[in-house]
């Protein structure tokens, strides 16, 4: 047996530069969380950076994460000319798989230059259980902090992270 | 069924970087993707959040006022996982160029008509064999930057979701015997001949409807829960 499957996955292509059209025109996808959903309603400003420090405006970013409940929760946006979108939704519970997990958000990242899409994570600064967390556990010590969004101190709800897809703090991502 | 693969896993898939393909110069990681697996991954919790699929969605004709012009076309096909087992009421999502070769979107500049009864974005869900339907028009080539006279192939975008986020695909179907594909990038970064054929829709007479649309079939296998990562397909 070499394990491999009885079909071969479809091939993967580029999203492109003009989905927005087709992918990302709903705005209601921004607000993954319902409004009447249990836990503390908080913002994710996301920002794509790309090798040369530029911001990506053309990048489709998919986020789900775990409620208490145990629900996924899902949002897809489009960033804008600054490489930024930002979700609204409520604080994620640990992973329902493994509950050594910490708080996180998953991302799924596309756009116009990766023929594939990246995944990668995001976690909480300040949240004790990141020290025992699996996956930042197969994470480098050193890169582990790109993972990690920060507190916007102008606003104590809303949470920045940067994606960097090169260079000195490229964020980690995961083949799955 | 037309899916069914030959070839080999390696090739499969595109690698993340493909030089020929300028794009992805400055939006390639250069660091290796980190493996994980799956036993503490909740990648493999179901997805699907959507607002509610309207009747004439998956009629990319009738989105407007008037028709649209071009060749009609019905493209029709399977997504199952690599077990062949179909994907059950999921999310197809489907977007491209009008018959001229433009999108309807404010940095295309490509000096062809836009066509005020086409949008050219569907989506619709698969049914409890895992087919779907769309009707469309066929969309043109046109010329993008990538090196000299380039051309981009007549395509249509898909995106699927499957049963959970290992599944999620977003892939490109071409039409058969376009003398494009063999020049384009985006194709071509698929090594595996075999691969490459399955990006590409088959001619098919009888979901052709007479005195009114060609057939196009275009069968798509999602990854499967058990299945070999991205990076060991390359």
């Amino acid at each position: 047996m070499s394990g491999e499957p009885r079909l071969i996955a479809t091939a993967s292509q580029t999203v492109g530069p003009f989905f927005s059209f087709g992918l990302t025109t709903n705005l209601a996808l921004g607000i993954v969380a319902p409004p009447e959903a249990a836990g503390e309603r908080i913002h994710l400003r996301i920002r794509l950076v790309d090798g040369a420090g530029s911001p990506v405006p053309d990048a489709v970013i998919e986020i789900w994460h775990a409620v208490e409940s145990g629900e996924c929760l899902f949002g897809r946006l489009g960033t804008d000319a600054d490489g930024v979108c930002t979700f609204e939704t409520v604080y994620p519970a640990a992973g329902p798989v493994n509950t050594r997990e910490a708080a996180h958000v998953n991302l799924c990242v596309f756009m116009r230059g990766l023929l594939r899409h990246l995944y990668t994570r995001l976690y909480f600064e300040g949240d004790a259980a990141i020290e025992t967390d699996p996956v930042l556990e197969a994470v480098p010590p050193a890169r582990r902090g790109t993972l990690i969004a920060r507190r916007d101190a102008k606003g104590a709800s809303t949470w920045t992270f940067d994606l960097h897809l090169q260079g000195d703090r490229e964020t980690v991502y995961f083949d799955l | 069924m037309a899916a069914s693969s030959t070839g080999t896993l390696r090739g499969s898939q595109p690698p993340l970087l493909y030089p020929p393909y300028k794009s992805g110069a400055l939006r390639t990681p250069g660091q290796p993707l980190i493996r994980l697996t799956r036993d503490f991954s909740d990648f493999t919790a179901p997805v699907y959040g959507y607002r509610e699929i309207g009747a004439v969605d998956a009629d990319l004709t009738r989105h407007h006022a008037g028709e649209p012009l071009g060749e009609r076309i019905i493209v029709s096909g399977r997504v199952v996982d690599e077990d062949g087992r179909p994907m059950r009421q999921t999310l197809v999502e489907l977007w491209q160029a009008n018959a001229a070769g433009r999108y309807a979107h404010v940095v295309d500049n490509h000096p062809a008509p836009l066509d005020p009864n086409f949008t050219g974005a569907g989506r619709t869900i698969t049914d409890d064999e895992g087919r779907y339907r769309f009707v469309t028009i066929k969309p043109g080539a046109y010329p993008w930057r990538n090196h000299a006279n380039a051309w981009r192939p007549a395509h249509l975008h898909f995106s699927l979701f499957g049963e959970s986020f290992l599944s999620r695909l977003v892939t490109q179907m071409y039409f058969p015997g376009d003398p494009l594909c063999a020049f384009d990038p985006m194709f071509q970064s698929v090594s595996d001949p075999a691969a490459q054929q399955r990006l590409v829709s088959r001619f098919d007479l009888e979901l052709t409807e007479p005195e009114w649309a060609l057939g196009y079939r275009f069968d798509i296998v999602l990854r499967g829960r058990n299945s070999t990562p991205f990076e060991a397909r390359t």
